[in-house]
């Protein structure tokens, strides 16, 4: 059989002749090995291109049309010791990326803006109490204005959009009083200017929009940086199937250009791409990522088979279907709509203080103005007090206050190996008191270990392993990588489902059933979730016990977890005896094993009418739904797809320690937003008096908002000490 | 006095100038990879190859 690999469908045409194709890279770090990395790309004949992009872990290429396959450029990547995959940008990274760039423009402006009318302002103050002519000032305000209205009209539309889309839905955020107030302290120094007054607030609605929007430039650089490790990640999994374009020839094409219909082959040892019915071929498939059941499954012909599974012994054609056609799938999606759609929506912390924030702010400036005119003020007096209360009251320490948090924490994390799906999983990550673990996958780790590998004979283990790379099932996998095994036997033969036998020096070697190496009676008390291989050397024989082993820190993740006063359990569809094992070994005195899908789901719930929060920690298909229905959810980067984009947060590795780090790092950041939010409303509740009796000049309000600002942006760089050891 | 009808439109171009310089540099993705930006400094080798334009 002929095999081809097609990369068509991620190359573009970057104008006239050129292609152009993105590689996620994995392993690139620093200086050495981007210049490494582009120097070799670029060695090869008709490169126009190659450059790499450290911060995404990527890298871009061109070349003349026609002259290259893409496949050389990942096989030199090979050669320097990089692993590579193509790249397709997805259209939310594509949107996030746009949306950051277009905020860094507004901040730009507004920047600029904010500079120089500063350089108008000062004379202004200064002039004041010295000797400046009216029309002088006049001449100043006017310059100002010509500066600030369009760069405000610029700079100003996220807020304004975003606004007009609250009111449009009759509800309300935090951008409606930020447009109110930028609109009224603008317009009222246009109509002051006209007057020849002695104070105008270009200055102050500038500036606060500047400092809103490096709040809101923050948030969303944090959303991007998300997307694009997200998206490599996906890239890295390299979802390619094994399609068949002929007769006999096969194609490995992304998944993304396959359709039903088509027909796919799966060998031994290759984890299912797709959703289908087996039509040809005998083989038993591990579905631990679909049910959280470690026994293997017989497939023949019929078999429906879902995208997660693993092959396991012989070789399969799967017709392909559409997505999530299958009983089992749509059981679980059913349930995954019910929890996404009974997901109560998270009232964030920011919301509710923007929620409280406006109404407040409002009266209070209507009051002022109110309470002046009962006074005897003339209502031109009293409306000019009553917006330097709005302008005062400005939210810009309130807008900075949980995004700087936020994208310091969600770095700290990141360092720890955590990525954030959503901004604010990490206020509901602190309020979680209550873990629910699923063991396959989670607990366990999804690769295969050799358990008793201490009590067989060094250079028996190693001779099994040399075996073992004869054949493609995962179980002797396992025993080759557990050997360190190099070098194949010479003349090994793999009778199918059976084991590999082969001779060497005249002594016949097997490895495979206990069966097919007489091997039986050495087959004692059966661990439940182990395969039991038998390998002998002539009369010569041993059994290895295969399973998956826990996770290396899990004990002391759990032990962790205790000391912090949160709740543990195990929610596993797996057999008892399986589940059992690993919660004694863990320590964990609350399980259930053989749960469904929709058990977990009631569980969940049970606990949440006693008032617990929850966190949910699992990777297979059937822990989607209860991930939705979790107050807080965390997948490993091996879960299947479903889970992880449904999950909060995901964490990368071997080691499960980023679980402890990330409810860490989680509530020190939310401790430091509630302190900003108290510093913020502190700042208010000194101001505000102050422009309620009509004493602030524009250089009051220029210091105070400033300084209150730079306040809490100093508190939030607290939170990058959040990522600490735990273990 | 007279000076300001000079000097107030001459700092406002030069303000104009490097807000003009700074669109630039975001349109031509000099912000896309602020990391490798930062090796690429020090790296001592012939210079790296330009930025793909952003299309």
């Amino acid at each position: 059989m002929h095999v081809t690999r097609d990369f068509s469908h991620y190359v573009r045409a970057a104008g006239e002749g050129v292609q152009h194709i993105d590689l996620a890279v994995e392993g690139v770090h620093c200086a050495g090995c981007m210049a490494k990395i582009e120097r070799g790309l670029s060695a090869i004949p008709d490169v126009t291109l190659a450059r790499v992009n450290l911060t995404d872990r990527r890298v871009a290429l061109e070349w003349k049309a026609g002259t290259l396959d893409p496949g050389r450029f990942i096989d030199r990547l090979e050669e320097l010791g990089y692993k590579a995959y193509p790249f397709e940008t997805e259209s939310a990274e594509a949107a996030e990326v746009a949306e950051s760039r277009l905020l860094l423009r507004c901040l730009g402006v507004a920047a600029f803006a904010t500079m120089n009318v500063m350089m108008l302002s000062i004379p202004v103050w200064s002039g004041n109490v010295s000797d400046m002519l009216p029309e002088q000032r006049d001449f100043f305000h006017w310059l100002s204005a010509l500066i600030a209205l369009p760069a405000a009209a610029y700079a100003g539309q996220p807020f304004f959009r975003s606004a007009w889309r609250a009111l449009s839905a009759k509800t309300t955020n935090m951008d409606v009083p930020i447009s109110i107030g930028v609109i009224l302290a603008l317009g009222m120094s246009v109509v002051e200017t006209i007057h020849h007054a002695e104070h105008a607030y270009f200055d102050a609605a500038i500036m606060l929009l500047t400092f809103l929007l490096v709040g809101r430039f923050l948030d969303q650089n944090m959303r991007r940086r998300t997307r694009a490790v997200a998206g490599n990640l996906a890239a890295l999994k390299a979802e390619t199937a094994a399609k068949f374009v002929g007769p006999d020839e096969i194609s490995q094409v992304p998944v993304a250009a396959i359709n039903p219909g088509d027909i796919v082959l799966l060998r031994p040892g290759e984890r299912c791409a797709v959703d289908g019915t087996v039509i040809e071929g005998r083989s038993e498939i591990d579905q631990s990522l679909i049910t959280g059941e470690t026994l293997y499954v017989t497939a023949d012909q019929g078999t429906p088979v879902y995208a997660g599974s693993m092959n396991i012994s012989g070789t399969l054609r799967v017709r392909v279907s559409a997505a999530s056609e299958a009983t089992l799938l749509a059981e679980i999606s059913r349930l995954l709509d019910n929890a996404l759609q009974a997901r109560s929506r998270y009232m964030r912390l920011a919301d509710r203080a923007s929620r409280l924030y406006a109404p407040v702010v409002h009266a209070t400036a209507l009051l002022t103005i109110l309470g002046w005119v009962m006074a005897g003020a003339s209502w031109h007096d009293a409306i000019v007090t009553g917006v330097a209360v709005l302008i005062i009251t400005c939210p810009c320490a309130l807008g900075l206050a949980i995004p700087t948090v936020q994208t310091i924490a969600s770095g700290a994390m990141f360092k720890s190996g955590v990525l954030l799906n959503s901004g604010d999983s990490i206020e509901r990550l602190a309020e979680a008191d209550h873990v629910i673990f699923d063991k396959t996958g989670t607990l366990t780790l999804p690769d295969l270990e050799v358990m008793n590998a201490a009590d067989i004979p060094a250079d028996i283990f190693e001779l099994a392993g040399r075996l073992a790379l004869s054949s493609h099932h995962p179980v002797a996998a396992a025993v080759a990588q557990a050997a360190g095994a190099k070098s194949p036997v010479v003349g090994a033969v793999e009778e199918a489902g059976q084991g590999v036998r082969a001779t060497v020096d005249g002594v016949q070697l097997r490895l495979g059933r206990p069966s097919f190496c007489g091997a039986e009676a050495l087959v004692g008390s059966v661990d439940p979730e182990a395969s039991i291989v038998a390998f002998s050397k002539g009369s010569e024989k041993f059994v290895l016990s295969v399973r998956q082993g826990l996770r290396p820190d899990a004990k002391a993740v759990i032990a962790a977890l205790k000391a912090r006063n949160i709740g543990i359990e195990i929610l596993s569809g797996d057999r008892e005896a399986a589940v059992k094992a690993a919660a004694n070994a863990l320590d964990i005195p609350e399980w259930r094993a053989g749960v469904t899908p929709a058990d977990k789901i009631a569980r969940i719930e049970e606990l949440k009418q006693r008032g617990a929060k929850v966190l949910m920690v699992g990777d297979g298909m059937n822990d989607a739904p209860s991930l939705a229905a979790a107050h807080v959810s965390m997948s490993p980067i091996s879960a299947a797809h479903l889970s992880q984009a449904t999950a909060d947060l995901v964490f990368l590795g071997r080691p499960l320690a980023p679980v402890v780090a990330a409810i860490d790092a989680s509530r020190k950041a939310l401790h430091l937003m509630r302190q900003n939010l108290w510093l913020a409303i502190g700042y208010n509740v000194l101001a505000v008096p102050v422009a309620i009796s009509g004493v602030v000049t524009p250089l009051i309000a220029a210091a105070a908002m400033s300084g209150s600002s730079i306040l809490v942006m100093l508190n939030s760089l607290r939170a990058r000490s959040a990522s600490r050891e735990i273990v | 006095m007279e000076i300001l009808v000079i000097l107030v439109p001459l700092a406002l171009m030069l303000g104009g100038a490097g807000l003009v310089a700074f669109l630039w540099s975001l349109k031509s993705g000099q912000y896309d990879d602020l990391d490798g930006a930062a090796w690429r400094a020090i790296a001592d080798e012939e210079p790296a190859p330009e930025a793909p334009p952003k299309r």
